[in-house]
Formats: structure tokens, C-alpha cells, sequence
């Protein structure tokens, strides 16, 4: 149960997009039709659902004071800790090569899709602002850190599937000329994140 | 060694007043703005812009990253294997905004807290990377430094401007200094109450939607083709 919890309370309440506004170059960028921005939203799921638990284990059994303990007494006392950002993001941009390498090899059809996104989600902020929050959080065991991972990932899909959609549409209204394009996106954006506070008296 | 030293220290040289490199700060204030026009870096720009003194130091860790950043890529640009160079940027801007993190933590706690997991965004920050990708890697170390420091200066003034919004119209204050008298608000007999929107996060991306409106009404060559 407090695994669906953690799911929904990553997709509405702690939205990346809304809440934090993690990830939001690519989700200005990558918007400009629905279908780009599905893959780059599914994408991101994906990396986030394989990085975060990956960084959870980094976390717990080598960077936090005291991880190191399992290899022996001596190390009970060793806080690598503040090597957590050089790891984490090592261990991202490593996983995104390898995911492309795999997906390049094995789903052709996928990386056709996927293809120029997929280096662009190493430097996508969510990826590291979902092993920021972990850490930060302190989820109590892995289960729990990949449900967090998967929620934002699709509360990032959501938020960036939803703008896309307006969008296309907003092609055919008046904007101001030194409004349109990227000024309305914000403003909309904006509108966007007072929708989903509504999510945020729910307590679950 | 901190940024603020080490521009200076190039500026001085003679060929670096030239309109070049002049164009290589003034151009991020407006033209080629990080954030109103190359849209680079906003995460940031919009969670700590509720108060101003998180924007100023946002602003300099991000110019100190940068710079020295860019000045990093660039003297080793011939000497990084291009099919690797994401992971080996990364790994630099990792390794300074790790100092800027601890140094954040010794020296003004308070802010540390607030600014939190920013700090360690600034890595995957956009303008970092956009910068290392397009610039550091093309570029001798002079420009380099310069580049950065400009581009560090155009995405401080769109930090500071929305967090001056921000902070004035949402706790009354700049600064942390009250500019609204405590007699004016209605719990002390007056009319006036704090907008309460302002500190919302959602208020920030309006704002700098009508900076980028405002802007875009003036230099009307930024203005994007429907």
C-alpha cells in the first residue's frame, strides 16, 4: 500500500514539472508536438525507473556514514558522502550510454524513436533530481525508491505530453507576437502548476 | 581561486577589449540571453527565486562553475575524446559544484538549506553544459573565461529581476529587509496583505513569461515565426 502511495504522491503532489520544475529545458524544448514529446516523456521514465534504483544501492551500501560497514569493522566509520554528486551523475550518464548502446542493439524500431533523446536525458535534470530526492528522502528500501523513480517519471511524461498537446492547438489562436512560442509556454506552464496544486491538500 | 580574481586578471590584456570579445558579454545580457532565449537553465532559475539573497547566491555559484568550467573544457578540448566528452563534462562540473556545495555549507548554512538540492542541479544545470558543448570546446581558454562569465551574468539579472518580484510583492521585503511597513498589513489595522501567489512556485514561470514579453517588445528580432 505505501508503495502506490509513494506513486501517486510522485505523480500529482511532488510533480517534477509542476512542483519542482525539474527537467524543464528538455520540457520547453522537446514540446513542440505530441509525438517527440511521448518518447522523450517515456524515455525519461524509463532511465529514471533504471538510475534511481541503481543510485539507491550506490547510496546505502558505499557513500552514506556508516554504508561501508559491510566490508568490514574498520570501515564502519568511512562517510564518502560528499562524493555523492560526482558518483550520481557518473553512474546516470554511464547508464544512458549503456541504455543506448542496448536499445540500439536489440530495438532498432525503439531507437529509431528514442534516438536523439536518449543522450539528452543524461543532462535532463529530473534524472538527477530524482537521486537528489532519494537521497534526500530516505526511502526506506529499494522498492520504495523505484516506485518514487517511476511516479515522477510519469508525472514528468504527463506534464510534458499535457503542454505538447496545447501546444498544437494554441497554433491556430492570436497570441501576441513577442508573446508567442516560448512566452506563452511559460505563462501556460504556469497555469498548468496552479491546476496541480490542487493536488496538494490531499494526504496520503 | 575564485572567479572573481581571475577575470580581471584577463580583461587587462590588450586584444580582449576588442568588439569581439566585448560581444561575448554583453550579448548573453539581452540578445542571446541563457535563459529568456536560449531557454538554458531554468529549473533553477524558478525554485529559488522567492527570495532574493538565494538568487544572488544561486547566481554565483552558477558564475563560478562556469567560468572556471568553461575555462577546464577548453584547455583540455584537445585532449578529450569526443565520443566520451558528455560523461568527462559532467564529471567537471561535478567536481566543482561539489566545492561550491561544501564551501555553501561551511560558510552560510542558512542559505545552503534553503537553496538544497539546487546547488547540486547546478551540475546538470543547462547553461553549464550548453556552454562547455557549444563554446569551451571551440574555443581558446581567454574567450572561454569570458563567455562564461557573460553568460553567468545574463542568466544573474533574470534571476535577480524575477526574485525581486518575488520577494517584494510576496513577503514585503527585499532582501530580507522590509520594505512594506508593518502598519500597512490588515492583522495591524491597515489594508494591505501579502500576495501569497508570489511565493507559489507557478508565479515564477508567469513572471518570466512576461519578462520574455516584455523583452521580446522591445528587440523585436528575438520574436519567434508562428
Amino acid at each position: 500500500m505505501n508503495l502506490v502511495n509513494i506513486f501517486v504522491k510522485a505523480i500529482f503532489i511532488e510533480n517534477m514539472i509542476f512542483a519542482y520544475f525539474l527537467g524543464m529545458c528538455s520540457y520547453l524544448a522537446v514540446s513542440k508536438t505530441v509525438k517527440t514529446a511521448v518518447g522523450l516523456g517515456a524515455a525519461v521514465i524509463f532511465v529514471l525507473g533504471v538510475t534511481v534504483p541503481v543510485n539507491y544501492l550506490l547510496e546505502n551500501y558505499v557513500l552514506k556514514a556508516g554504508a561501508l560497514a559491510w566490508m568490514g569493522a574498520s570501515f564502519a566509520e568511512v562517510d564518502l558522502s560528499f562524493l555523492s554528486f560526482i558518483l550520481f551523475i557518473a553512474v546516470v550518464a554511464a547508464i544512458v550510454q549503456l541504455v543506448e548502446m542496448v536499445v540500439e542493439k536489440f530495438a532498432p524500431a525503439l531507437y529509431g524513436a528514442l534516438g536523439i533523446f536518449l543522450p539528452l536525458i543524461a543532462v535532463n535534470c529530473s534524472i538527477l533530481g530524482g537521486a537528489l530526492f532519494m537521497q534526500e528522502r530516505q526511502y526506506s528500501n529499494i522498492a520504495e525508491a523505484t516506485s518514487f523513480a517511476l511516479g515522477s517519471g510519469v508525472g514528468w511524461f504527463l506534464a510534458i505530453a499535457a503542454i505538447a498537446a496545447i501546444r498544437e492547438k494554441l497554433r491556430y489562436s492570436d497570441v501576441p507576437a513577442p508573446l508567442r512560442g516560448l512566452g506563452i509556454t511559460f505563462i501556460l506552464t504556469g497555469l498548468m502548476g496552479m491546476a496541480f496544486m490542487a493536488f496538494m491538500g490531499i494526504k496520503i | 581561486m575564485s572567479t572573481e580574481v581571475a577575470t580581471p586578471e584577463v580583461k587587462p590584456a590588450e586584444p580582449l577589449f576588442s568588439k569581439k570579445n566585448r560581444a561575448l558579454i554583453t550579448d548573453p545580457l539581452n540578445d542571446n540571453n541563457p535563459i529568456t532565449v536560449q531557454v538554458l537553465g531554468i529549473c533553477s532559475a524558478l525554485a529559488i527565486t522567492v527570495k532574493m539573497s538565494n538568487a544572488f547566491v544561486m547566481s554565483i555559484s552558477v558564475l563560478f562553475v562556469v567560468v572556471l568550467g568553461n575555462m577546464i573544457i577548453s584547455a583540455l578540448r584537445n585532449v578529450i575524446p569526443s565520443r566520451i566528452r558528455i560523461i568527462a563534462q559532467l564529471v567537471i562540473a561535478a567536481g566543482l559544484v561539489t566545492l561550491v556545495d561544501i564551501t555553501l555549507k561551511a560558510y552560510v548554512y542558512d542559505v545552503a538549506k534553503q537553496v538544497g538540492v539546487y546547488v547540486g542541479l547546478i551540475i546538470t544545470n543547462c547553461i553549464i553544459m550548453g556552454r562547455f558543448e557549444a563554446f569551451a570546446m571551440g574555443n581558446k581558454v581567454g574567450p572561454s573565461a569570458l563567455d562564461g562569465f557573460g553568460n553567468a551574468l545574463g542568466y544573474a539579472w533574470i534571476l535577480v529581476a524575477v526574485a525581486f518580484f518575488r520577494e517584494l510583492f510576496g513577503s514585503g521585503s527585499l532582501m530580507g529587509v522590509r520594505i512594506i511597513p508593518e502598519s500597512w498589513y490588515a492583522t495591524q489595522g491597515g489594508f494591505y496583505f501579502n500576495n501569497n501567489m508570489m511565493i507559489l512556485p507557478p508565479m515564477a514561470l508567469v513572471i518570466v513569461g512576461i519578462i520574455i514579453w516584455v523583452q521580446r517588445t522591445y528587440n523585436t528580432k528575438l520574436i519567434e515565426q508562428a
